[in-house]
């Protein structure tokens, strides 16, 4: 069905050359040191997360950075988690099955089947990764050939670009757009939006996949039936992969339905989606799920008992809490309408920065650093979540993650209004 | 999951399902793989059937220790711990490794830029063969071999050389894994202008070889005068018997700057459903590990990080002390594997003693079982295990799907057998041997 399924290594033996990124052969005296690394991680070194979770932990600042509840998973998963642990099975310590337990892939295949209307089978259509991150490296490692184009929707998780990279792909950005006007500026995740044109542009007889994150980081969107479908028919036509990282699924606010791509004609056969224990279950640490949580969350579906039901509902309270605070000291955060953080303009904030390093550093990068030293607040510039020809086109955001307990978010508050005075 | 399971046919059938799957052209996985990991049909069907002695998949059916288990519920309870924790290795564990570690290696290792921590020590491997091994490349690997190994180094793009232990020639009556040998002439005419690494696995599996210091060094001056890596795969480091010790090829001589060396919580601890292991190495070479780490799965879950911490702190304030659960484990494991010889001997199978590790590697050919009536394709060992599984009820790995195409001619006569198992395992495996001669062929 896809023109080429998995890795041609015969194929590429032939072509002998690098992959995707440097044209050189090096020469045979650096070739040979046992110091050289592989050239497919050339180019992949650099990682936000590494560079600011360091200054967020250095600074002891309030931590809005990083995407991670700071309150307990619920109880009922911590439950099973100890029962497990400490139960008498000692084969719970061993080896399971490589694709994923056994109890765990049958749970998943009926939550699963339900929401998408379809008969999933345990065994051949679910895979269990170490965290989503994991499972996205497995598709792009196993889908993505060398050459391979590969749409990526800007602002993006920064993962992506590199995993496609790894990979031999080319990435092909294509940014959302915030809808607004000067007198009426896009003041919701769902006013940023996709031209129909430009993306039907990207499509060309190399694209291979294109990446959908719904709802999206950093922006909270919620994309709508009538935008997927505007994918789905693309992808249809081009006989291209869908990859869906869905991790935020269950926190989508303000009645927003989320809507699986998959769940579209003709896109079961062709799409890869992504869900992550850790944002289901607030556990963002464990990397894995238990089970029995799943289950207890199937039998309660769509009722007020079931966490999946409560949480969203008490991450949209913290969601209008940050929101008000920030609205009242005079920013500007465009309203998420899922996901776990949400976005704020910064530009009018006219803040005098200290003289930048590194004159390549985007505006927002300096303004966190300098949020983070001064203020004692962790953010997370947008423009990392833009691919580097564009970074200095969206250089006027901050990233903050309004999952936290209620004292992080006061604490936060404080930052902000004593700020705010002193201007 | 039918009630009446006919192993034989459901191994048939998923080698040809796994293989028709499997698009990846020389990426073949071996049988050993299958049992362990294929569907979880072959695995549950095996395991899940009680009239079957499994001695074949390599984890313990023995408890873990306590402390560790209650280091995990522990761990579990405490909020910050069940978020994300540093990519490359949560501080308290890396700490402890860096502390274990310098001490039996005798230097100071930076728990930061000298240590991942990653998914098994199989994400170690992965992380070590993308990071630094490249298209066109030769590795060299000593067979009988963890099947892994191929795989990966195929999925990089590069060539395995393949080079086998063998049998030297002996008077004892007994013959143990330290006969078995490389030549050193066959070796050096393995390392070419394209080898960029060896693999070596010390302890062995399925061997059990626990490689001497001279050995060792022979592989080290190979590597020192063609400038190549050496990958060292030590996750049964603990686990050596009969007084002997285990020596690591990156504390030879010129060897820290070359070398990863890599470990496993589930080896160690005896939990192997975590899946935490650890790679050590000079900066220069872990950063490029770190590099992959970051861009596949960016870290491992925090509360077995934490959990595996408090093991290790635990055992570095007792090492080599009786109370060590490392020597614990060892003790325990070297009566199992004497248990285990005399009555595969008393069967009229010969094994071969391991130095290390928990298998047994056990040469069946003095059975003269006749299996022509078995697909004849396959390598006698795969044939003699279905037929063993179906007609003793008795599970067991077979050790070609350790070696290359070449070597399978020297290693179908062997079979693997795992002895970390509780007494009871043991015990019903004997049975089945002391009554082997009873059933009619």
């Amino acid at each position: 069905m896809w023109r080429r399924t998995a890795l041609s290594l015969g194929r590429r033996q032939l072509q002998g050359g690098p992959r995707g990124h440097a044209n050189q052969v090096p020469p045979a005296s650096f070739r040979m040191s046992h110091k050289r690394p592989a050239r497919r991680i050339l180019g992949v070194e650099k990682n936000i997360w590494l560079e600011f979770t360091e200054m967020a932990a250095k600074y002891k600042s309030v931590d809005l950075g990083q995407g991670f509840p700071n309150f307990s998973p619920p109880d009922f998963v911590r439950q099973a988690f100890s029962d497990v642990v400490s139960g008498e099975d000692c084969l719970m310590h061993q080896y399971t099955r490589a694709f994923g337990h056994p109890t765990l892939v049958k749970i998943l295949a009926k939550l699963y089947g339900q929401l998408l209307g379809q008969s999933i089978d345990p065994f051949g259509d679910i895979l269990v990764t170490v965290g989503a991150y994991e499972a996205l490296f497995t598709a792009f490692q196993a889908l993505v050939d060398e050459g391979d184009e590969v749409i990526i929707i800007e602002p993006f998780f920064d993962c992506y670009e590199p995993m496609v990279k790894m990979a031999g792909g080319h990435c092909v950005f294509v940014p959302l757009r915030p809808k607004g006007t000067p007198d009426k500026p896009a003041l919701s995740s769902g006013e940023w939006a996709l031209d129909p044109d430009e993306l039907a542009s990207k499509f060309t007889e190399r694209t291979k996949a294109i990446v959908l994150n719904t709802p999206h980081n950093p922006l909270g969107k919620v994309f709508k039936r009538e935008e997927l479908q505007v994918i789905a028919e693309l992808c249809v036509k081009h006989d291209v992969l869908c990859i869906s990282d869905e991790v935020y699924e269950w926190i989508v606010f303000d009645g927003n339905e989320h809507i699986k791509i998959a769940s579209l004609p003709g896109m079961w056969a062709q799409t890869v989606t992504i869900g992550s224990a850790g944002k289901t279950f607030s556990a963002t640490g464990w990397k894995e799920a238990v089970a029995r949580g799943f289950q207890r969350e199937l039998d309660v579906l769509g009722r007020p008992e079931s966490y999946l039901f409560q949480l969203p509902r008490q991450l949209q309270e913290k969601r209008n809490r940050l929101v008000e605070c920030l609205l009242s000291v005079g920013m500007r955060p465009i309203i998420p309408e899922g996901g776990y953080f949400l976005i704020v303009d910064i530009s009018a904030l006219n803040v005098e920065l200290p003289e930048p390093a590194d004159e390549e550093e985007p505006y927002d990068y300096r303004f966190a650093k300098w949020l983070i030293k001064t203020k004692g607040m962790a953010t997370i510039p947008v423009s990392a979540f833009y691919s580097l020809g564009h970074r200095k086109d969206f250089a006027s955001y901050i990233r903050l993650c309004y999952v936290k307990e209620d004292s992080t978010l006061e604490a936060a508050e404080k930052i902000l209004k004593e700020w705010h005075l002193t201007k | 999951m039918p009630s009446a399971i006919n192993p034989q046919l459901l191994i048939r059938q998923y080698i040809k399902l796994f293989h028709s799957k499997k698009n990846l052209p020389g990426v073949k996985s071996s049988y050993c793989n299958l049992l362990v990991t294929v569907k979880g049909i072959q695995f549950t069907s095996v395991a899940a059937d009680p009239s079957i002695v499994n001695l074949g998949q390599g984890f313990p059916d023995i408890p873990p220790p306590d402390y560790i288990k209650e280091a995990l519920a522990k761990a579990a309870s405490v909020d910050r711990l069940n978020q994300y924790t540093r990519s490359f290795g949560h501080p308290s564990l890396v700490k402890a490794l860096a502390q274990l570690y310098g001490k039996v290696c005798n230097r100071e290792i930076d728990p930061q830029k000298e240590i991942l921590v990653s998914t098994g020590a199989y994400g170690c491997l992965f992380s070590t063969i993308q990071g630094l091994i490249e298209e066109g490349d030769e590795v060299i690997i000593i067979e009988p071999f963890y099947d892994c190994y191929v795989p990966m180094i195929k999925m990089a793009g590069a060539h395995p050389v393949l080079i086998p232990l063998t049998l030297k020639r002996t008077k004892d009556d007994s013959i143990s894994s330290a006969h078995w040998v490389l030549d050193p002439e066959e070796l050096a005419s393995k390392f070419s202008s394209r080898t960029k690494a060896i693999i070596i696995n010390n302890p062995n599996n399925p061997l059990g070889k626990v490689f001497t210091k001279e050995e060792l060094q022979e592989i080290a001056d190979l590597c020192i005068k063609h400038d190549t890596l050496c990958i060292s795969d030590e996750v049964y480091e603990w686990l050596v018997y009969n007084g002997r010790k285990h020596t690591k090829i990156g504390m030879l001589s010129g060897m820290w700057d070359r070398t990863i060396t890599i470990g496993s919580a589930g080896k160690t601890f005896g939990v192997t459903g975590w899946k935490l292991g650890w790679a050590i190495g000079p900066e220069h070479l872990m950063k490029h590990l770190q590099t992959v780490h970051q861009n596949a799965l960016y870290t491992c879950p925090t509360p077995l990080q934490e959990a595996v911490a408090q093991g290790i702190w635990r055992e570095l304030s007792l090492l080599n002390q009786p109370e060590c659960y490392f020597n614990c484990l060892a003790k325990l494991l070297e009566e199992k594997r004497d248990q285990m010889a005399r009555f595969v001997l008393a069967a009229g199978m010969k094994p071969i003693i391991p130095e290390g590790g928990y298998f047994m590697v056990i040469d069946v050919s003095g059975l003269n079982q006749d299996l022509s009536h078995m697909q004849d394709d396959e390598p006698y060992d795969y044939k003699f295990v279905q037929w063993m599984t179906k007609e003793k009820k008795l599970a067991a790995i077979p050790v070609s799907a350790f070696t290359g195409e070449k070597s399978k001619n020297i290693f179908e006569k062997y079979i693997r057998f795992c002895f970390i198992k509780q007494d009871s395992t043991l015990q019903a495996a004997e049975e089945i041997l002391k009554n082997w001669n009873k059933i009619s062929h």
